[in-house]
Formats: structure tokens, C-alpha cells, sequence
């Protein structure tokens, strides 16, 4: 695996083997010397042209506990900016030493483009396409569920609900795309004008009603973050209504069961699609997906760029 | 002088064709010696409805002279050039010169397409009459690229080229349907996470336009269908009869939206590749007669626009080349259609719907714009490369048939699948 573009990239074995590795190198992050030497002397480069704190620093220390050496381009405030085109801006990159390019863009495909167009030898990870994929999420979340559900290897039997978005929504898509390959049983609930036409097609079951969905006793539910920069243009968002429809309020929470694991990609916003006491419920795994981001994000870029998982 | 020895034409009747002074003069038995056309298709003159020259204006793209290099080399002895050039050509000025380059470059006819409005803005009617009878004799018009959408604007368009018997080709589509869209609406636009362009977009704007015609009394012609539900509507118009012909792209005969899960822009073009139920539609529509044409919509883009992300590139795909490679993939080795036809959908309906008596038919004492095609000789397509630019969704794919000889005004254009050189 040189490039991680999509889950489609992936087969089962090779999505459970980088579980594995991720799993291995999680262990790294418990030492008090958190680095390996695997990547020592390879360059790695975030090229962000949307904000994102946390993916891009979690890419940052992911690399850096396998010893790459790490530079943050900020696309947004630099060449860019002045109209230099994605290809030029990887090239130079690459001429500058980048071994890989984890890039974030705000246009479905750009990933793709990077790594098949020929433009550069690097690797190229996607940390987020428009609403395309954000496949190290994927990995980090199932990584998660894994570890608490602990079903397996994979995630046979496991109910996954993802609620909200799903239209605008990357992690969606590349969760949809993980958990089923992975064996889980996925469904999607959110706003009928927010549900994409053809989702099924991905491998997920629709519900147009959250607590319908809940009455299935999903073991995971995983809630989207509201795009409230989106919904402010949308004059038929009401948040009073999303509150009551798609919010997972305490109400809901008392309908989960009580070993079920309550997600959210993050940043959460408390009060609208997860509520305060959801957010801090034990059944909350919010954090240890931040940290298992760490881990799935340097079982990634360990086996783009050394071509073998950890062992 | 030619003469064109053994050519089968459309109707099966094998003949020998001796052209002179421009003009076919004499067509059945001839004793001279001349082109053996054995075991070849001679049909009037390929025509396009539908191609975008880029000249004036994107010259990196297109220019007249290659474009209609291209349009040779593809079996065209007429053309069709929109107006979405810049300046665009909204008034007489500006037609003429487009039409004076395609005479100086003199391999195939270059009929000026006017603009409906000015400045393709759709705001106000451009200078249709004064088009019409320029040197240019424009009679039919289009925003293309752009859809006309304000209905009594398009009321008003169509009552104009009532006066002269012309024709308003509109290209369908919503634009507040479509905003941002890159791709047909769907499952896989949605894995994609690309903005969808719905059919509906372009099913209602015919149903409206259709109306219009009918009630305006005047003609309509609907480019580029792509959808099942566009078919069913111009099925349902025609059976009112109103005055509605409408065309199909090669690639929206033969590809489908599959081909953008590779992200790929020398598929991006609009209206979108769609489904392959929507192919079988199309033809369906064609052999039945729905569809009247076949227009390339030959849209040449400089290597930048497609070298780049898919959200970034420009639509549009080359056509000119290929089109009849294609067509008879698609209609004759199907079996789904004849050579009676295929002259039809690539020659005499255009000819009609422009109105240019020149060509779309071989006959004594007529013009001799005629295309010789070889429908047994393999074709890959990285051979075709007159335009200027090469964003061609079919290089690397081989087909059976192409275009052997071209002739225009009684000259070969290209012989021998070689295009003259001026």
C-alpha cells in the first residue's frame, strides 16, 4: 500500500492487518519513550487547505513517534493562496524531500488526483477529500470499537448507527465503507434532505428516524458533527427541530444499552447533536478515538512508507 | 476531377461517383479509372450540429483551422460552431468572421451558431435577425453551455426565428437544479462526494421549452439529451407534434458515469455521463426516431483545464475524431440500426436542422460533400489527434470502422485517412 486514498483501497485482510499493527503500535504511546526508529530520515509532509487542528496534529505526532521528520504547509495562507496549482504545490513539496504527502482539500477527489495523476512519486494520504473520504478516521473508529467490543479480529456482528450528516459527511462515507467490509452491520439515520440519495448502495440500511433506529439496539452509535457553518445558509436547518429529532439527548441515551459505545468524530457540539450528559457518559469514547488516532494514523504511514506493518 | 469507383452507398446500390467542378456529375457505371472505394460506404457528408471552435477567444484550445482539421479527419463536411466564444458571437460581426475563417481554412463548412442572448447572460435577446441575414445566414441559435432559462425570454426567441424559419438548440438545464454540480445524481456521485446534476433538471426544461414551441408555432431543437426521462418527453412532444428534433453525444451513447469513480476529468462534461439505462434509452431513442442526430458537442480543452483536480476542470470532452467510430459501434455491429440511418443521425437530419442544402445528399448536379467509410479496419484511437488539444475520453481504446476519405466542395479534405495540408 503505497497511497491510502479510500477504503476501496483496502481488502478485509489487509484493513484487519493494519488494525493489528495499529493495535502494536498503540503500545508505543503507553511507554515514556514514546518513538520508534521506523521512519528516521523520511520527510513527511501535512499539506492542509482547510483547517483542521486536530487531524493535522495527530498526523504530526504520528510521524513524529516513528521519527519522521515533519513540516506543516499551510495551503490556506500560503502559495496557494497566490494561485498555485495543487500540482505544483505537490511537486515542490516533493522536490523539497516529502517521502509522503498527507493532504487535507476541501474538493472530493483531490487525494486522487495526487496520487494516480502522476505528478509526484510521493505517497499520498488522505486526511479528509470534501465529502469524499477520510479513511484514518475509519481506521481509528474501528480500531476503537474494536478494542471495546472485542468481538475479534473484525467486527462481525457488531451494529454500528451513524446519525446525522450523512450527506456532507466524509467519515460517513469511509465508516460505511470500513465497518461493513469489516463485517459490521451499518445503518445511517439523519434529516431526509441530509441523507444522500443511493447511500444504501454504499452497504448501509437508512432509518428516517433515530429513535426507530435506537429501537434496534445498535452497540455503537456514532454521532456526526453538525456543520453549523454549512446549516447557517440552509434556511430550512431549524436547530430547535435537530435538537429534538437527531440529538442524542437524555432521553435517548436511557434507550441505549448499557454496554453500547457512544462515538463522535469531533469537535463535538455539546447542547446540539450529542448532549452534555451523553458526552460525558462512561459509555463515551470520545477520547480514546483521539488517541487511537495516534496509533491507526502511524499504522498508516508506517506501512505507506516502509511498505511492512509493525510488528 | 474524382471518381469514387465501387462505393456502396447507404441503400446498399454500389456505384461509381464522378465529381467535378464541386459537383457530383455523374453517379451508376463508370468506365474511367479512379479511388477504389471496394467493400466501402460512401454517405453524404458527415455534419455536426454541435461543435465548439474556441476561436475567437480560447485559441490555446481550438483554433477554426484545426478544429475543422479535426472535423475532416472525422468525416465532417459541415459543421456547427457555438457561439460560446470570446467575444461571444452574438452579433453579425462576429459570425462572419468565424464564418470567414472556416472558408479560408477550406476543409469543411463552418456554419456559425448565433447566440440567443447577449453575451450568453440570458438577459436579453442578441442581434438574431441581423445574424440571420448576415454573410453568415445564420439560422440557428443557442446559448450553449448556458441554458436559457427565463421562460419569456425563450417565448420571445423562439417567436423571433419564427420570422425566418430558424431554430433556437437549447441546452437543457436548470441552472438553480444544478449548482455546483459535477456529475450525474446518484449512488455514485454520493460515494464520490460530488455535487449531482438530477435528471429533472434537464426533463423539465424540454417539457417547457416543448410548450413554448408549441405555442409559439416555431421549431426547437433540444442538444445533447442525456437522460431516459428526456427521451420520454421528447416522444410525448413529437407525438403532439410539435417542432422538436433533438440531438445525442457519442459519449453519452457510449460511457457511462462509472468511469468518474477514477476522478479522472476527461470524463467530466456537461451535461453528465449517466447511467447505462440511460445509454440504452438514448439509443432506443434513436433508432426509434425520438432522437433525431447525433452531435459531437466537441468541446477542446487545453491540457491545464484537465491536468488538475476533478472540482477544478473545465467540462467537455472531444468528439469530432471519433464520432463515427463510435455511431457505428453503437448502431450498425449492434445490429440495432442500418446504414440508411446512420446516414440519417450523422448527416441528413443536421443538414436539415441548419438548414444547409449543400449537404446531407449525394446526387447529380449536387454539391459533392461526401464521406467514404471503412467499416472493417481497426482503429486505435491514439491516431486521431488533429485538434489542438487531446482531452479525448476514448485514447487507448480500439475500435472497428473509421473514416477512410472526406470529401468537401468536390476536393478530398482528407484521402486516405491523411488530412490535407493547406
Amino acid at each position: 500500500m503505497k497511497h491510502l486514498i479510500s477504503i476501496r483501497d483496502l481488502t478485509k485482510d489487509s484493513a484487519v492487518a493494519l488494525l493489528d499493527s495499529a493495535q502494536r503500535l498503540s503500545q508505543v504511546n503507553q511507554r515514556s519513550v514514546k518513538s520508534l526508529p521506523a521512519l528516521r530520515g523520511k520527510t513527511v509532509v501535512n499539506l492542509f487547505y482547510e483547517n483542521s487542528t486536530r487531524t493535522r496534529i495527530s498526523f504530526e505526532i504520528a510521524a513524529k513517534r516513528l521519527s519522521a521528520d515533519v513540516i506543516n504547509f499551510d495551503a490556506q495562507s500560503s502559495s496557494a493562496s497566490k494561485g498555485e496549482s495543487l500540482r505544483d504545490t505537490a511537486q515542490t513539496l516533493e522536490a523539497l524531500g516529502a517521502a509522503a504527502i498527507i493532504i487535507r482539500h476541501p474538493m472530493s477527489g483531490a487525494a486522487h488526483a495526487l496520487a494516480n495523476k502522476g505528478w509526484v512519486s510521493a505517497s499520498i494520504i488522505n486526511a479528509g477529500d470534501g465529502r469524499h473520504e477520510h479513511p484514518t478516521q475509519a481506521l481509528l473508529d474501528a480500531l476503537t470499537i474494536r478494542q471495546l467490543k472485542m468481538p475479534g479480529n473484525d467486527l462481525a456482528g457488531i451494529k454500528v448507527l451513524i446519525v446525522g450528516d450523512i450527506e456532507h459527511s466524509r467519515v460517513a462515507r469511509s465508516n460505511i465503507l470500513l465497518l461493513s467490509l469489516l463485517g459490521a452491520t451499518v445503518s445511517v439515520a439523519g434529516p431526509s434532505t441530509l441523507l444522500p440519495e443511493g447511500i444504501e448502495a454504499m452497504g448501509a440500511k437508512v432509518y428516517k428516524s433515530f429513535d426507530e433506529a435506537l429501537d434496534e439496539k445498535p452497540d455503537v452509535v456514532m454521532m456526526l458533527r453538525v456543520q453549523l457553518e454549512r446549516m447557517q445558509e440552509d434556511d430550512t436547518f431549524s436547530t430547535r427541530d435537530y435538537i429534538a429529532n437527531w440529538s442524542l439527548d437524555q432521553r435517548r441515551l436511557g434507550h441505549l444499552n448499557k454496554e453500547a459505545v457512544i462515538m463522535h468524530p469531533g469537535p463535538m457540539n455539546r447542547g446540539l447533536e450529542i448532549s452534555n450528559q451523553a458526552a460525558n457518559d462512561p459509555r463515551s469514547a470520545v477520547l480514546r478515538q483521539v488517541e487511537n488516532g495516534l496509533a491507526a494514523r502511524m499504522a498508516v504511514l508506517h506501512r505507506a512508507l516502509s511498505g511492512e506493518d509493525a510488528n | 476531377m474524382i471518381i469514387l469507383k465501387n462505393l456502396t452507398l447507404s441503400d446498399g446500390s454500389i456505384q461509381d461517383i464522378r465529381i467535378d467542378g464541386g459537383l457530383v456529375v455523374e453517379m451508376g457505371r463508370i468506365i474511367d479509372t479512379g479511388t477504389d472505394c471496394t467493400d466501402l460506404i460512401g454517405l453524404s457528408g458527415f455534419v455536426d450540429p454541435h461543435t465548439h471552435l474556441r476561436e475567437p477567444g480560447f485559441e490555446a484550445s481550438e483554433t477554426v483551422l484545426s478544429g475543422t482539421r479535426a472535423a475532416s479527419a472525422g468525416g465532417y463536411s459541415a459543421i456547427c460552431a457555438m457561439a460560446n466564444t470570446d467575444p461571444v458571437a452574438d452579433d453579425s460581426n462576429l459570425v462572419e468572421r468565424v464564418y470567414d475563417l472556416g472558408v479560408e481554412a477550406g476543409l469543411c463548412f463552418v456554419q456559425p451558431v448565433g447566440a440567443v442572448t447577449k453575451g450568453l447572460k440570458g438577459l436579453e435577446l442578441s442581434s438574431i435577425a441581423d445574424m440571420s441575414t448576415s454573410r453568415a445566414k445564420v439560422t440557428m441559435f443557442s446559448d450553449d453551455g448556458m441554458c436559457v432559462h427565463d421562460e419569456n425570454l425563450m417565448r420571445q426567441a423562439l417567436l423571433e426565428v419564427k420570422k425566418f424559419g430558424g431554430v433556437v438548440a437549447q441546452h437543457a438545464q436548470d441552472p438553480k437544479m444544478t449548482v455546483g454540480a459535477q456529475m450525474n445524481q446518484g449512488a455514485v456521485a454520493t460515494e464520490l462526494g460530488l455535487t449531482g446534476w438530477p435528471a429533472i433538471a434537464e426533463e423539465q426544461i424540454i417539457a417547457r421549452d416543448a410548450q413554448l414551441a408549441q405555442e409559439a408555432g416555431s421549431r426547437l431543437h433540444i442538444c445533447h439529451l442525456t437522460t431516459a426521462g428526456g427521451v420520454e418527453v421528447v416522444r410525448w412532444a413529437k407525438s403532439k407534434g410539435i417542432q422538436i428534433t433533438a440531438e445525442v453525444t457519442p459519449h453519452h451513447l457510449f460511457l457511462t458515469e462509472e468511469l468518474v469513480r477514477t476522478y479522472d476529468p476527461v470524463y467530466k462534461v456537461n451535461p453528465p455521463l449517466r447511467t447505462a439505462d440511460d445509454n440504452s434509452a438514448l439509443l432506443a431513442g434513436l433508432v426509434d426516431g425520438t432522437i433525431d442526430m447525433l452531435g459531437t458537442d466537441h468541446a477542446p480543452h487545453s491540457g491545464e483545464k484537465k491536468d488538475c483536480e476533478w472540482e477544478n476542470a473545465a467540462f467537455g470532452m472531444l468528439g469530432l475524431e471519433s464520432a463515427a467510430s463510435i455511431l457505428h459501434q453503437v448502431l450498425i455491429q449492434s445490429g440495432a440500426g442500418d446504414w440508411k440511418l446512420f446516414e440519417e443521425i450523422i448527416s441528413k437530419r443536421p443538414a436539415k436542422l441548419a438548414s444547409l442544402d449543400n449537404h446531407g445528399s449525394i446526387k447529380v448536379g449536387a454539391q459533392a460533400n461526401i464521406t467514404v467509410f471503412n467499416p472493417h479496419e481497426r482503429i486505435a484511437v491514439t491516431e486521431m489527434n488533429q485538434s489542438k488539444s487531446n482531452n479525448s475520453p476514448y485514447l487507448g481504446l480500439e475500435f472497428i470502422g473509421r473514416v477512410q476519405h472526406t470529401i468537401y466542395e468536390g476536393q478530398f479534405s482528407m484521402m486516405n485517412q491523411s488530412v490535407r495540408d493547406q
